[in-house]
């Protein structure tokens, strides 16, 4: 565990060399290592505690996060909040002291487990700049804040206080933190914005904003007012605990015997499976933990591993939600006009050496994204977004591993990153994220990690392609909607001008041009009344009467109103059925109903399924999945789609045209 | 054009019924609930023959269909139907246009109005070629940019007044010389006489100055013509013309590049945009003694690399009927080898008299013609 270990080597080496001395050995794991990192790190561990503040205070974060050129290579960078503030007394502490109130040893899932926190960038701008770092805090019973400007006593590990004083402050509640720092600013893809635009995405609770040195003032703006879930420390799983781990755990504890040990310190063991896992140890369930030896360490171990055991409960994990994902990237991306959001995806959570995980997806597609690119992946592990290090990242290698020809991208011999107008993103969320090193800059692979990766990739691709695949028929469909409606009427009427005749009748023309059941529709949304108004309309483009049903998936939990003409049933899960009337050749139907209290974003196309009908004719509806348990029967075998006329063969006269050109 | 020009009445009736045919027909699809659509001989390479009573490559008998099954095919029906309308009322109220005035006036045809000059020329084409008549017939004239010719040549053009003007295209006109009009038929242009043994039909202007300049149409008594690129219909016809009717050898000379190949195709076998007239405007006995990839190596010409486009025509040449003989797959496959082109001004790395003083007459003097 590479926290704990950077932990007890500072702990040890800090009465033996002075602590200045070991941030400089150990730049690099503390992300201080390049004048560009370092700015951005220290920007990082700012917005982390800012938003662990708000998270921990039932406070919907608003952070604001300034960047400040003093000299060409100074810098001060101001992180302010609207947190509960920090008492007087603990100020001085919180910001001067290396490692105080650590969480290395936390079991729940928290941003903050980089090596030194806030107190790092505040030591690494007194160790570059010689400047202090200035701290106003204001708590809500106070009426004015605590203003301090501190240096590091590096020897003692003890805060200095340079000055102190109390001020007005108009914020009810917050803290400021003006770090100066010597530092290089740049706007690439690992730079300040480019992390607060990754942080808005998966903190859509949070309102950042951002002023650079240079330019206008950027908004990330709340795209929730839920707070996410709180969460809570675990004890650890049983499956795959270190055996190291598991022995000291054996040395500590307070259990008198093995069965009582297993069942106390360990999440989801229960009194008979930590019996079952002692038989099948061949231990005494009554010995002490404190006695096993070696050898039976180990085979109590092995036991562990192999027992059947629950999922660990997934209240210690916070994931962002499918909702919220979509929501969070539409907030942020919004200017890009992506044509598709692929609905997100969290997997259940899984477990990997007795850690519990869970893993989440999001796909947007088009747009103004570049479609020669590779894609775009946003990475983030426990919401805090990873800029670095990406080719050696378990999310990137599985994003790479997935064949996306499959799913409608480019890919060079179906793996490394595809190629396409698409943004990747991917989250881990884990008490305890395997990073590849003390950096915490990529994530380590592990099978379990990189199976569940590789099933939310694989989902998300298929419902990539699902749009692309009925884009790409409503196109075609589309076309022959503007030849039948505008281009045919049209040439009608002229040839009949010229040769002086009648206008003739098309219908007969526009089946066979048509052929097919075309299903659209029209979502009108009433942003006061919150509603939305879906008018489906079915037109029967085929040269004979057609009869069929269709099905719509709502969401859960919300009941359509007005609903036009009366449905043969409405389920609770959201599942609606119409059995329509027989509708003409070259007629249409329509069927309407309102939804209310969803914002715009959540509802922008219907699920529409049809039944009794061969869903080959039809075109922007899928057939009725067998899973529904309806019970409608199948279509009569009736003549298969239009079969493209065997004229197919002819040459097109209009797509032959570069040829000509070769003169 | 065509001989069948005697006073605009017959032929204009003519044009009438055949678009009137081609607007019946399609009614009659749509009438009878069927799919409109149009076939149209394929104009490609890949449908091009050897006529061999005219030694010019005509089109073959491939067909192919614009059908209103597609968003393309169906908006040129369309287009055709604006297009036959605005003909038939040119033609009942005795006016003519420009093909850039078509395009033009197709701004008010809403959904079929054309998006560049280039789709009205290939539907206008379309129409020569389903008719088996010309443009003329339909009142639709090129704007086409008149070439150039300087030499000892005499012919007679009608005004604007109506008088017959006799023209000598060395004594009557400037440096720029004579200016070709769209319509070279003999109704508009008489041959009379020619003091010249053959036409060097040049592609580049500044080439056509220096020949002037260097006095090349005395010196080798010939007459310069001016192709301006890709010639023009008219320029090919009066080239045609001065062939038979005054006896006149053409050479055609050009930069070497796969373009320039093209532009001696089109003088000499035949245009594949316009292969259904090519025994109007084809010269079948033309040479070639433009810039060759052999020249290139032999001269030791200034050269530029091919770009990715001028291979690809270079292979799309490989296949195309007209250069299926030995000297042009030689000619081709050395370019394509050497990856090289040359522009026939590289010549002047050996001095600006060069070109008359030693290349052409080299070229020429083969031929029997210096």
């Amino acid at each position: 565990m590479p926290s704990i270990s950077i932990a007890e080597e500072l702990a040890k080496k800090q009465r033996e060399i002075s602590i200045s001395e070991f941030f400089e050995r150990n730049k690099q794991i503390l992300g201080y290592d390049s004048a560009t990192k370092a700015l951005l790190t220290a920007v990082k561990e700012g917005v982390d505690n800012s938003l662990d503040a708000g998270a921990d205070a039932d406070i919907l974060p608003d952070i604001l996060v300034e960047v400040k050129k003093i000299d060409k290579d100074e810098f001060v960078v101001v992180v302010e909040d609207n947190g509960p503030g920090i008492v007087k007394k603990e100020v001085a502490n919180v910001f001067g002291r290396l490692l105080y109130g650590s969480r290395f040893f936390s079991r729940a899932q928290r941003r903050g487990q980089q090596g030194l926190g806030i107190s790092g960038a505040v030591m690494y701008g007194q160790i570059t700049t010689g400047k202090p770092t200035k701290i106003r805090s204001k708590v809500a019973e106070q009426d004015v804040a605590y203003e301090i400007e501190l240096i590091l006593d590096t020897k003692k590990n003890r805060p200095n206080v340079v000055e102190e004083d109390f001020v007005v402050w108009e914020r009810a509640h917050g803290t400021r933190v003006e770090i100066p720092l010597k530092g290089r600013y740049n706007t690439g893809k690992q730079s300040v914005p480019e992390y607060l635009k990754a942080t808005a995405i998966v903190n859509p609770h949070a309102r950042i904003t951002y002023r650079p040195p240079e330019g206008e003032e950027i908004v990330f703006e709340r795209a929730t007012e839920d707070l996410p879930p709180k969460t809570k420390e675990i004890p650890p799983h049983p499956h795959g605990i270190e055996l190291g781990t598991l022995m000291a755990m054996m040395k500590e504890t307070k259990s008198y015997k093995l069965a009582a040990f297993l069942e106390e310190e360990f999440v989801r063991v229960s009194s008979r499976v930590a019996k079952e896992i002692c038989d099948a140890a061949g231990l005494d369930p009554d010995m002490k933990p404190k006695s096993l030896v070696l050898e039976q360490a180990k085979a109590l171990h092995d036991a562990m591993q192999s027992a059947k055991l629950m999922s660990p409960p997934t209240d210690c994990l916070s994931p962002i939600g499918e909702r919220l994902i979509k929501r969070g990237l539409k907030n942020v991306l919004g200017n890009l006009r992506p044509e598709f959001y692929a609905p997100p995806l969290t997997r259940d959570p899984a477990v990997y050496s007795g850690n519990p995980f869970q893993v989440e997806v999001g796909i947007v597609y088009g747009g103004d994204l570049p479609p020669d690119q590779p894609i775009e992946v946003l990475r983030f592990a426990n919401r805090v977004p990873l800029l670095y290090q990406a080719g050696g990242c378990a999310l990137t290698q599985a994003v790479a591993n997935v064949d996306w020809r499959r799913y409608g991208l480019e890919q060079r011999g179906g793996q490394g990153l595809p190629f396409g107008p698409a943004i990747v993103l991917v989250h881990l969320c884990s008490t305890k994220v395997p990073y590849t090193s003390e950096s915490k800059e990529a994530v380590a692979t592990a099978d379990e990690i990189m199976t569940e990766l590789d099933l939310a990739l694989k989902e998300a691709g298929r419902r990539l392609k699902t749009h692309l695949t009925k884009k790409a028929h409503r196109a075609k469909t589309k076309e022959k909607f503007e030849i039948v409606q505008l281009i045919l009427p049209r040439i009608a009427d002229k040839s009949a001008k010229i040769v002086n005749k009648k206008v003739p009748v098309l219908d007969a023309t526009i089946t066979k041009i048509m052929g097919v059941v075309w299903v659209d529709e029209d979502i009108a949304y009433d942003k006061k009344a919150k509603r939305h108004t879906v008018t489906l309309n079915v037109h029967n483009f085929t040269d004979a009467g057609k009869k069929l049903n269709l099905h719509l998936l709502l969401p859960r939990g919300i009941e359509p109103k007005s609903i036009e003409p009366k449905p043969a049933e409405v389920r609770d899960d959201g599942k609606i059925t119409w059995e329509l009337k027989r509708i003409d050749s070259v007629a249409k139907a329509s069927i309407s109903f309102a939804l209310e209290g969803l914002d715009e974003a959540e509802y922008d196309e219907s699920d529409v399924y049809v039944s009794g009908i061969n869903p080959g004719l039809v075109i922007g509806a899928e057939p009725l999945p067998g899973d529904w348990e309806l019970n409608y029967a199948e279509f009569e075998e009736e003549e298969a789609p239009a079969a493209e006329a065997a004229e197919e063969t002819e040459i097109d006269y209009d797509e032959t045209e570069e040829a000509l050109d070769d003169d | 054009m065509t001989t069948k020009k005697k006073g605009g009445a017959p032929a204009s009736n003519k044009a009438v019924d055949a678009l009137y045919a081609i607007a019946e027909e399609i009614y009659e699809e749509l009438d009878g609930g069927q799919i409109p659509k149009m076939k149209i001989p394929l104009r490609t390479k890949a449908n091009i023959r050897f006529d061999s009573k005219h030694a010019v490559w005509k089109y073959g008998n491939l067909m192919g269909v614009r059908s209103a099954k597609k968003l393309k095919g169906a908006l040129m029906l369309l287009r055709t139907m604006y297009v036959l309308e605005f003909i038939r009322d040119m033609i009942r109220d005795s006016k003519s246009s420009t093909l850039r005035e078509m395009y033009y006036i197709s701004e008010g045809w809403d959904i079929a109005k054309f998006h560049a000059q280039e789709e009205s020329n290939l539907l206008a084409e379309d129409l020569e070629v389903i008719t088996q008549l010309l443009r003329e017939d339909f009142k639709l004239r090129p704007e086409e940019s008149g070439a150039s010719v300087i030499g000892n040549l005499t012919l007679e053009e009608v005004t604007r007044g109506g008088d017959r003007k006799r023209i000598n295209c060395r004594d009557d006109v400037g440096d720029a010389g004579y200016t070709i009009p769209y319509n070279v038929e003999n109704e508009k242009v008489k041959l009379i006489e020619a003091d010249a043994k053959f036409i060097l039909a040049i592609e580049t202007g500044g080439m056509f100055d220096r020949l002037v300049e260097n006095g090349f149409d005395d010196e080798a008594k010939c007459i310069l013509v001016h192709l301006k690129g890709q010639p023009s219909r008219s320029t090919r016809r009066l080239l045609k013309r001065l062939n038979e009717e005054l006896e006149l050898n053409v050479c055609t000379f050009t930069d070497g590049d796969p373009w320039s190949f093209r532009i001696h195709a089109s003088v000499a076998y035949g245009a594949i945009k316009t292969a259904h007239i090519s025994e109007y405007l084809a010269t079948p006995t033309a040479e070639f003694v433009g810039i060759t990839a052999s020249d290139i190596l032999n001269y030791e010409l200034p050269t530029d690399a091919l770009t990715p486009r001028d291979v690809g025509a270079l292979n799309a040449e490989m296949s195309d009927p007209r250069f299926n003989d030995e000297f042009w797959r030689n000619e081709i496959q050395t370019m394509l080898q050497m990856n090289k082109k040359a522009e026939q001004q590289a010549l002047a790395k050996y001095g600006l008299d060069y070109v008359t003083d030693t290349y052409l007459p080299e070229k020429l003097g083969p031929l029997g013609l210096m």
